[in-house]
């Protein structure tokens, strides 16, 4: 299949997989990071690490959209959904998150009206179709998605809805990645950069990484073949000392971004003093809140939310998992009381998470993968 | 509200007990003991005991996840019913139980018919509810004969409707040689049913001298589908028209018993058939390498999958092994009875695209493994629900 294909060559990864090996200096270890959930579920569903040697490491790191919401904010939207007359939607991967009451699903099966949508868009024609309820899209994800809710927000200010709102839960990726740099637990050597992210903002954002903390960055594509070719480019950067910002996803990602992605955001909210982010606790002007321009649409302004802060469940190491500190088999709970079925953390839920991600795809040695494998 | 705090609470209690237990047992079974390679192993043996427990409900109230035919519902089955209904004809947990009756080997199937939308290209509630329960029985081995209905039907339902929709069971049940000789009808209000929902049950009397059943599954045989997968579950999703996705694709709903009285006529080394409805290849996948404590490996590259499904599952972010078909079947046989197999299933118009995807192997027991078309290898777990698209 076109478009598909030719980014899975096993061929070519094999090329790509004996130039990295060569690139690595003999007793040395390399920690690279992939900062998106993306490319974690990337990784494991086409069995990717088969094609590294034992001396890089890839860390998953934060960039999982629904690993990073708080407890408290899942609270807040089944409290916001249960009010009579609402209907609440949300992405499909924000079903199963844990809430300190249960997920969107268990809310659902006990009679709150809340639906999967695949685009804000979707929620507009909800908000049509039902004029005598109140309709609120729980926005979540990081500048990949954002653009889609300021232009959906636009749109319903152009059409005068009036029972359309956003319960806003947008984060921004730089934030973090810089609470990873500033982080002691964590020696990385690399970052592999996030590609959709990226093509909102650019590449020049991560200028600061390379620059004041000396670590190579590569804006990076999504299919095997991408990740594969970014690490070479990695791995070429630190065996000739270089730390620079390369961008090898550029059928997508523009150096400079996307600018009219960027207004529409602008126009619409503005950076919040802080967040919690679940797990990294809270972060200073790592969010997007609605502009008061806007307030006939926010939802944290229209409505009673309760706000309050719940702490995660002292077991669940989501946090050190999402900083990269630790392997999803390293939490304490990981896959006994922890699971797909039953997820205690956030990791655990979305696909791209990385205890889900290692879960359903990793969850045998790599050894052993080698001694069993039919050939 | 479900008080989800509560299982997680209780999770966690349990948890705290094995782990306890654990060190009591000794310092070689605790987590802490090893490291690197030999610490990521104890931890996978740990899940692997955890994953055999007998499986417990935690939720307060059944979620759509219960009906996805994943692990929330083999938990399900498993926690509520088998419980209940414990005998050795319910627990192999086949597509249909295999009753004696007076000398004869009897094979008996139920299954509920909830489609949305109720048409759809290539068929309709109607072809499903006669196709699936013809292929339950016909899987089992027996060839189908007799078929109840049920109709729950709501108040406001388009008489043309249900009238299409008896229409396409008759084509469908002439089409699959049974007839439908016993039914019923029920009306509810308006608003408590979508429209029209129907129950089939069948009898088949089993015929060939075999007993099929995955647990039979052995190293070395192959597995072999009988044709491209997916195009029954992408052809529903599309059809919803909550995608705005156009593709030129239909239902893959076909009665099998043609087929599979020409497979079992032509080879005796068939040991398991399963249809692969709810849950889709990798589910089944996973019942054979379960049910049987063998491996499963499957090649990526050799799943027949057809453009469009590949095309709209890349989009929306789901995998097509887990994407239901209602007229693709999943086959294990004896290694040296494969290409006879395979042969009879190509010679059937059912089966033209019929494909070794890969075998079972002694190691690793319980586990489907994928070599992936890019050359990785990976687990290929059942899912919990259905599959959820992802958000970017």
């Amino acid at each position: 299949m076109r478009f598909v294909d030719e980014f899975r060559d096993a061929d070519k990864a094999h090329a790509l997989a004996a130039k990295i090996a060569e690139l690595c200096e003999p007793g040395r270890q390399y920690k690279l990071m992939e900062v998106c959930g993306g490319h974690t579920h990337t990784i494991y569903k086409h069995g990717l690490e088969d094609y590294l040697p034992e001396s890089i490491t890839l860390v998953h790191g934060p960039g999982c959209p629904v690993c990073v919401i708080p407890m408290g904010r899942v609270d807040d939207a089944i409290s916001l959904a249960s009010e009579p007359g609402t209907i609440m939607t949300s992405f499909g991967d924000m079903m199963r998150v844990p809430g300190s009451k249960g997920s969107f699903f268990d809310a659902k099966a006990a009679g709150t009206d809340i639906r999967m949508v695949y685009s804000p868009l979707d929620s507009l024609k909800i908000a049509r179709q039902n004029p005598d309820q109140r309709v609120v899209f729980m926005a979540i994800g990081f500048e990949t998605t954002t653009p889609s809710t300021a232009m959906t927000v636009l749109r319903a200010a152009a059409e005068g809805l009036q029972n359309f709102s956003v319960f806003c839960n947008h984060v921004t990726i730089i934030p973090a990645i810089k609470a990873i740099l500033d982080s002691p637990d964590l020696r990385l050597d690399g970052f592999i950069g996030p590609g959709h992210v990226s093509t909102v903002i650019g590449c020049r954002p991560y200028e600061f990484i390379a620059r004041d903390y000396g670590k190579p960055v590569v804006v990076a594509g999504f299919e095997p073949l991408d990740i594969l070719q970014s690490i070479y480019m990695l791995m070429v950067q630190l065996s000739e000392g270089r730390s620079e910002v390369e961008n090898q996803y550029t059928r997508v990602v523009p150096w400079d971004g996307n600018l009219a992605a960027l207004r529409a955001i602008n126009q619409v909210m503005e950076l919040r003093p802080y967040f919690e982010w679940r797990g990294l606790g809270f972060i200073s002007h790592s969010a997007m809140r609605m502009r008061a321009e806007y307030a006939a649409f926010d939802a944290e302004l229209l409505f009673e939310v309760p706000g309050v802060r719940v702490a995660d469940p002292k077991a669940c190491q989501c946090g050190e998992v999402l900083k990269g500190v630790l392997k999803p088999w390293e939490c304490k709970v990981f896959g006994t009381a922890c699971t797909p079925e039953t997820p205690i953390g956030t990791c655990m839920v979305s696909p791209e998470g990385a205890c889900a991600a290692y879960y359903n795809f990793g969850r045998l040695h790599r050894r052993r993968v080698v001694e069993v494998s039919i050939q | 509200m479900t008080d989800g705090a509560t299982w997680v609470d209780e999770a966690l209690r349990e948890h705290e007990q094995r782990e306890r237990q654990e060190r009591q047992a000794g310092p070689a079974a605790s987590r802490q003991a090893a490291t690197g390679p030999e610490r990521e192993q104890q931890v996978l043996d740990r899940i692997d005991r955890a994953r055999r427990r007998r499986p417990k409900i935690r939720e307060e109230r059944i979620t759509m996840s219960h009906g996805s035919g994943g692990k929330a519902t083999r938990t399900l089955v498993e926690a509520v019913f088998v419980d209940a209904f414990s005998n050795v004809l319910l627990e192999p947990l086949e597509d249909a139980a295999q009753l004696h009756l007076n000398g004869s080997r009897v094979a008996l199937t139920t299954d509920s018919y909830v489609v949305s939308p109720l048409f759809f290209p290539g068929g309709d509630i109607g072809d499903l509810a006669v196709n699936g329960t013809v292929n339950d029985l016909a899987v089992s081995g027996a060839t189908p004969l007799y078929l109840s209905a049920g109709f729950i039907l709501e108040e406001g339902f388009a008489v043309a409707d249900l009238t299409r929709i008896v229409a396409s069971m008759k084509t469908a049940a002439e089409t699959a040689g049974v007839q439908v000789v016993t039914g019923d009808t029920k009306v509810v209000q308006r608003g408590k049913a979508d429209g029209c929902y129907i129950n089939t049950a069948g009898i088949g009397v089993v015929e060939h001298d075999v007993s099929l059943g995955v647990a039979n599954a052995q190293p070395g045989d192959a597995i072999i589908v009988s044709g491209p997968i997916g195009e029954h579950g992408v052809t529903i999703m599309l059809a919803r028209g909550e995608l705005d996705i156009e593709a030129d694709i239909a239902s893959d709903t076909a009665p099998l018993n043609g087929l599979i009285a020409d497979l079992l006529s032509a080879t005796t080394g068939v040991r398991a058939l399963r249809d692969a409805t709810r849950g889709g290849v990798a589910t089944i996948l996973n019942e054979v390498a379960s049910s049987a404590g063998v491996g499963v490996q499957v090649n990526e590259d050799a799943i027949p999958v057809s453009a469009v499904v590949r095309g709209a599952s890349e989009l929306l972010g789901i995998d097509p092994m887990y994407v239901a078909c209602e007229g693709r079947l999943v086959a294990v046989v004896a290694p040296e009875e494969a290409s006879r197999a395979l042969a009879a299933m190509r010679a059937h118009p059912l089966g033209t695209a019929a494909a070794v995807i890969g075998e079972v192997t002694a190691e690793p027991p319980g586990i489907v493994l994928l070599k992936t078309a890019f050359g990785g290898t990976r687990i290929v777990d059942l899912l919990v629900g259905d599959p959820l698209p992802r958000i970017c």
